[in-house]
């Protein structure tokens, strides 16, 4: 080949070293388990969670157990209507259940992390005010006190202080 | 040549970017960044048959939402944004005005006497509300009451209520607590 065009022979440009390659995609590897937690549920209803500008950040994800309530996602409509349903972990469940789901939850936790166990309301905004209360008398009945009402952080422009 | 002198091959490294990459799309995959903010609420014990404790009509703030998501305190119509200041002047009481709340000395730990108001939130909603109309509501009470404390806390230590140490936010939370009562649900009009 150089025989036929000798000057860019000379200027050919080495390769890019490669030896780097695997501690860039390790120290990318290394952000993104650090900075993300592991997906809990796969959803079977739809939750659009309210806005609020008064929140606080949840803190210990392994303390959190979730109460999801909106309506069912569009496969499950046939079986389960529009109205809004409760899911506890990856199926549905009604009002009843959720004492017996406390008390799983209860059990797998250590005896020290018991108290500052939080339940965390996922709750769709259409949801009406019916399905909620019951489920916080359950809860009530259940002694897990302490619950979270998940919403959204809510940009205000003016903050009236 | 000797047996210990030969060279053990290198492994060849030119795969392990790949490694690393599919481990990175795993991770991507099976995992989510968002995090999970709220607002908290301790819920009372359940008793029961308990009997409403009474209390004087002045101490109680009516916080009524109706089916339809309209919004009234102390029985008048009113705007959710109007319940934050409301709410404030219900407890600050400054000119000790008999339909306000009542304030008694009490003493606070790190913060001395302190006339603390005996107020109380009301807060009822029917069967058919909305939970975000509900969210909204509750969002401006600890609004309200967040207020009280920042501006408490500024007076009193010169700091916003979050630059305080934690014995300090106590003793503001205890002057100024999160006092919301919920009643059952019920038909309103």
């Amino acid at each position: 080949m150089s025989k036929f065009n000798p000057d860019n022979a000379k200027k050919s440009v080495p390769d890019i070293t490669t030896a780097s390659l695997p501690d860039i995609m390790f120290m990318l590897l290394f952000f993104f388990m650090v900075s993300t937690t592991l997906r809990e549920n796969e959803l079977k209803i739809t939750t659009q969670i309210p806005f609020a500008t008064e929140i606080t950040k949840l803190e210990k994800k392994s303390l959190v157990s979730y109460i999801y309530v909106g309506s069912p996602r569009r496969e499950y409509q046939t079986k389960m209507g529009t109205e809004s349903r409760i899911q506890l972990d990856d199926n549905f469940a009604t009002v009843n259940d959720i004492r017996g789901y406390i008390a799983g939850e209860w059990e797998k936790r250590d005896e020290a992390d018991r108290p500052k166990m939080t339940v965390s309301l996922k709750a769709d905004e259409k949801t009406k005010m019916g399905i909620i209360t019951e489920i916080k008398t359950e809860l009530r009945k259940a002694e897990a006190l302490k619950i979270n009402y998940s919403a959204k952080r809510k940009f205000v422009n003016t903050r009236s202080n | 040549m000797s047996r210990k002198k030969r060279k053990f091959p290198e492994v060849p490294s030119a795969s392990l970017a790949d490694i690393a990459f599919l481990l990175i799309i795993f991770f991507i995959v099976s995992t989510t960044m968002d995090v999970d903010t709220g607002i908290y609420r301790l819920l009372p014990q359940w008793v029961d048959n308990v009997e409403a404790p009474k209390i004087n009509k002045r101490n109680t703030f009516v916080v009524l939402i109706n089916k339809n998501n309209d919004l009234a305190i102390n029985g008048e119509f009113a705007q959710v944004s109007d319940i934050k200041d409301r709410l404030k002047e219900f407890i600050m009481n400054p000119n000790d005005n008999p339909n306000l709340s009542e304030k008694k000395e009490e003493v606070i730990e790190g913060i001395g006497p302190f006339m603390r108001s005996q107020g109380i939130v009301s807060l009822q909603n029917d069967r058919g509300t909305d939970y975000g109309a509900y969210m909204d509501v509750q969002n401006e009470i600890v609004r309200g009451i967040n207020e009280l404390r920042d501006e408490f806390a500024s007076q009193r230590f010169g700091m916003k209520m979050s630059k305080l140490t934690e014995t300090q936010q106590e003793a503001v939370k205890k002057a100024f607590p999160t006092a919301i009562s919920e009643a059952e649900p019920q038909e309103i009009k």
